[in-house]
């Protein structure tokens, strides 16, 4: 049975498009076929951060709209096997996405993927709702600093209240939480929240914590989701998460200043 | 006395209170007049004098949601044998509405589980000796996100997970948070002033006592990040540690 895992955060810019990326490659790259479908209508940005932007014909609203089937809009990862991106459409608008709608393309989904991931739009409105409905799992992205946290912790509060497992009563949505840009060095100096303070205010379980890297833009502005940069920190972090995300249990890592020596991080104490 | 003195020398003419009373309730399974005229006045008749001048509430939790109930007539007949409908506590929409026309407020119901109705044994108005408003406790085991507004009606709530930044909590009595409360908690908001606030880490933007409130500038002090309780004192907030 496909999992769908809903990538969301509230706030804008905290990474959930990079999250997506990296995420979805890194569960197709572990073997898993997996899509990853952007929810962003009228704000298209998965396919410029997959890099497969050139190669967008039909988008996931023409597959609604029954004017194409799955198979003409889905794009083939060229990098990873077993990976599929299902574009938003850039010249429309959210309500252009419906329940009905997106029910039937992820059941269609549903059929020959394990992970069908949900890159959600920013804000509590349509688009994040409409990415969220359907989902087992939610993987919540928060940036270490206080309007990120109040905003994860709203999205939270929708998660357990506006969801179709909430409605039917079922197990509710499985919350992850993802800390990204996390830099220890200004959590040291007393600059950025540090990572125990977010899990005692979201009182969620860490899936993982991705540092602030230089990585991350130049991966995304190459189109490369930044999992694939294996000697990079952030691919590294990325790699643990999606390990940790299939039950494997990983040691979390970065979360302190890279200064104390390669001793200290060897023993990777917190 | 000192108060009272204080109270009839000051400019202001009354002051809103928030109590509790013990009522009689008169639950209702269905209506109609002749079988109420007759139920009535043979429960009557055991004790004229206790029912004299006695305000009832009038419970619609036994009662079909279907059932047609002429509250004006049925306020008359009541009125005749010397019980003053006040209240319907619970109800179906349109009961509740016709029950407003007659000029009875509503009362949220007792329980949601007694709502089912049931097959009177003895279909006669029966006079019971309970408290009003009744408790209706509330318990919540899941952290309230910002956003998110939980309120107890008629009772306390026990909060047992964080109340997050941006969520408020509300309760007619008192208000019990086993975690930090971070967000707006707001005990006796039906005016209940002994209400009060109990948390394990006081992180709140707001705490109120029956409109009493103390922000979060003002909780910043020695007691911030502790366990404490609040509770009124006149009409001052009061917080100290637990």
């Amino acid at each position: 049975m496909a999992e769908i895992i809903v990538v969301t955060s509230g706030k804008g810019g905290v990474g959930k498009t990079t999250t997506s990326a990296a995420i979805g490659t890194g569960l197709a790259l572990k073997g898993h076929k997996t899509v990853i479908i952007d929810f962003d209508v009228g704000l298209r940005n998965l396919d410029l951060i997959m890099g497969c932007e050139r190669r967008v014909v039909y988008d996931f609203v023409n597959v609604i709209n029954g004017e194409a089937n799955l198979n003409q809009a889905l794009i083939k990862d060229k990098r990873v096997d077993k990976l599929n991106i299902l574009p938003a459409s850039q010249t429309r608008d959210k309500d252009a996405l419906t329940l009905e709608g997106v029910q039937k393309v992820l059941d269609e989904l549903k059929k020959t993927h394990d992970f069908i991931v949900c890159d959600s739009p920013a804000g509590i409105e349509k688009g994040a709702h409409m990415a969220m409905y359907f989902a087992d799992r939610a993987l919540v992205v928060t940036n270490p600093e206080v309007s990120s946290v109040r905003d994860s912790d709203r999205i939270l509060g929708i998660l357990q209240s506006k969801t179709l497992r909430a409605e039917k009563g079922e197990e509710p949505v499985t919350e992850h939480l993802l800390l990204t840009r996390y830099s220890p060095d200004r959590v040291e100096r007393g600059e950025m929240l540090g990572v125990k303070d977010v899990e005692e205010i979201l009182s969620i379980p860490l899936l993982g914590v991705i540092p602030e890297s230089k990585a991350v833009l130049s991966a995304s502005n190459q189109g490369q989701p930044v999992i694939l940069d294996t000697e990079t920190d952030a691919g590294q972090a990325y790699d643990d998460a999606v390990r940790r995300l299939l039950g494997e249990d990983v040691e979390h890592r970065f979360l302190n200043s890279a200064k104390k020596g390669l001793f200290s991080r060897m023993f990777g104490g917190r | 006395m000192q108060d009272t003195e204080a109270a009839l020398d000051s400019e202001v003419c009354f002051k809103l209170k928030g109590s509790r009373i013990t009522m009689t309730i008169l639950e209702l399974y269905r209506y109609d007049y002749q079988s109420f005229n007759d139920a009535l006045s043979a429960t009557i008749s055991n004790a004229p004098d206790f029912f004299r001048q006695t305000p009832v509430v009038l419970s619609l939790e036994r009662c079909p949601a279907s059932a047609h109930v002429d509250f004006i007539e049925l306020g008359e007949l009541c009125r005749e044998y010397g019980m003053i409908p006040v209240a319907v506590r619970g109800g179906s929409e349109q009961q509740i509405v016709a029950a407003n026309v007659a000029g009875l407020p509503s009362l949220p119901p007792a329980s949601v589980s007694s709502r089912a109705p049931e097959p009177a044994a003895e279909p006669a108005p029966v006079a019971e000796e309970i408290s009003v408003p009744v408790s209706a406790n509330r318990v919540i085991t899941q952290p309230v996100r910002s956003g998110q507004q939980v309120y107890a009606p008629g009772g306390d709530l026990v909060v047992l997970a964080p109340v997050s930044a941006g969520a408020e909590i509300l309760a007619d009595g008192n208000i019990h948070v086993y975690a930090p409360l971070r967000g707006r908690a707001l005990a006796g908001v039906q005016g209940d002033a002994s209400a009060r606030i109990f948390c394990q880490s006081l992180e709140a933007e707001l705490i109120s006592i029956a409109g009493n409130y103390k922000v979060n500038e003002d909780l910043q002090g020695a007691l911030w990040k502790q366990a404490i309780k609040a509770e009124l004192e006149g009409d001052q907030l009061f917080i100290s540690p637990l």
